[in-house]
């Protein structure tokens, strides 16, 4: 009787273990990274988001937060606003004629090794009788430049409905600067919000994510 | 008996608490010093927000105090700063500043030197022995 108690707690235990496991770690079906670790990037170069919102600033929101996710990921990322005024002084103006550009042009004007191609579905503050509710979700994809390959894309999203949980590093960090503002002004929102849909979207060790790169001591490309 | 039993329950404990730990924390430090940069960088595409000089005050206080800290200043920000200092009319402050990004990230380099030629200011080019 004794060992069989035993034998069934210990089941159970293992049990736990295994559901925990899986809670931890179950990616929705795995991506397949044969081409993004063939082509071994180390530099992105970011390109201004597309906009589907009808929020005018929604292109930088997501352009300035997309840098750091990347950076911490261990890439050199080029320069956001000299790019800016790089595409300005060649005439381009906004991010679908930007976005339109030949990978071979980019790699060959800035030496880039992959470029960062985002779409902004959603980006601002709905206001409801009694609520409201701030939403950012971006769409984006790699493609190597010296090929045109497309090595990744994905998409991800952040709202003031979802719960906020303790998260540590640098999601954690963004959380707090979401609730920290709630005590500031409403003005802003959706830019603390960008910084979390593009982490979800473009930082390191999410399910199915960018990998990461050559300057990350973590380095998921084969050397 | 009691005590393997007690002791398997404090194992089982450690590992399940070790496992839930496992699930929320990502790498310890940050690789940069990022402070209010992409805050910055935003303000610098939606114009008006802050003044170029605002700026340049600001991220060289963030420089020195990466600098005290021995933290890196991130991709993109000496070359960002050069870029201030340019429209401020520091043409040799932004020439310096776009050589640093260079040297700090050798992926910009292309990129700098077209800059840097722009500039009027062809970069000497340095032999390597």
């Amino acid at each position: 009787m004794k060992t069989r108690k035993l034998f069934s707690s210990r089941t159970g235990v293992v049990l736990a273990l295994a559901i925990l496991l899986q809670a931890c770690a179950t990616p929705p079906t795995p991506y397949d990274y044969s081409a993004f670790k063939q082509a071994r990037p180390a530099s992105l170069l970011v390109l201004p988001p597309l906009n589907d919102s009808p929020e005018v600033n929604a292109t930088a929101g997501v352009w300035a937060q997309s840098v750091r996710p990347l950076a911490e990921g261990g890439y050199y990322v080029f320069p956001i606003t000299l790019v800016a005024e790089t595409f300005r002084q060649n005439g381009l103006d906004n991010a679908a004629d930007i976005q339109e550009v030949s990978p071979q042009k980019l790699h060959e004007f800035f030496g880039a090794d992959a470029a960062v191609y985002i779409r902004v579905i959603d980006y601002g503050t709905t206001y409801k009788v009694l609520s409201s509710d701030t939403r950012v979700a971006v769409e984006g994809k790699i493609i190597d430049l010296r090929s045109g390959q497309l090595l990744w894309q994905g998409q991800a999203a952040a709202s003031s409905a979802e719960q906020q949980q303790n998260q540590g590093g640098l999601i954690g960090v963004l959380v707090a600067a979401v609730i920290k503002q709630i005590s500031d002004t409403v003005t802003d929102a959706a830019f603390n919000y960008a910084a979390i849909a593009d982490y979800r979207l473009l930082g390191a060790a999410q399910p199915n994510g960018v990998l990461t790169g050559p300057r990350s001591p973590h380095s998921q490309q084969a050397k | 008996m009691k005590l393997i039993a007690q002791a398997t329950r404090g194992a089982i404990g450690i590992a399940l608490a070790s496992l839930l730990a496992g699930c929320a924390t990502p790498p310890p430090k940050p690789l940069y010093a990022w402070e209010n940069f992409p805050r910055l960088q935003y303000e610098t595409l939606v114009p008006a927000e802050t003044t170029p000089d605002e700026q340049i005050t600001q991220l060289q206080l963030q420089a020195e105090r990466a600098a005290v800290a021995g933290e890196a200043l991130p991709p993109g920000f000496r070359a960002h700063l050069g870029m201030l200092y340019l429209s401020a009319g520091n043409q040799a402050e932004a020439s310096n500043l776009w050589r640093a990004e260079k040297v700090a990230f050798p992926e910009s380099a292309l990129y700098m030197d077209k800059l840097l030629n722009r500039l009027g200011a062809p970069d000497t080019k340095q032999v390597k022995q």
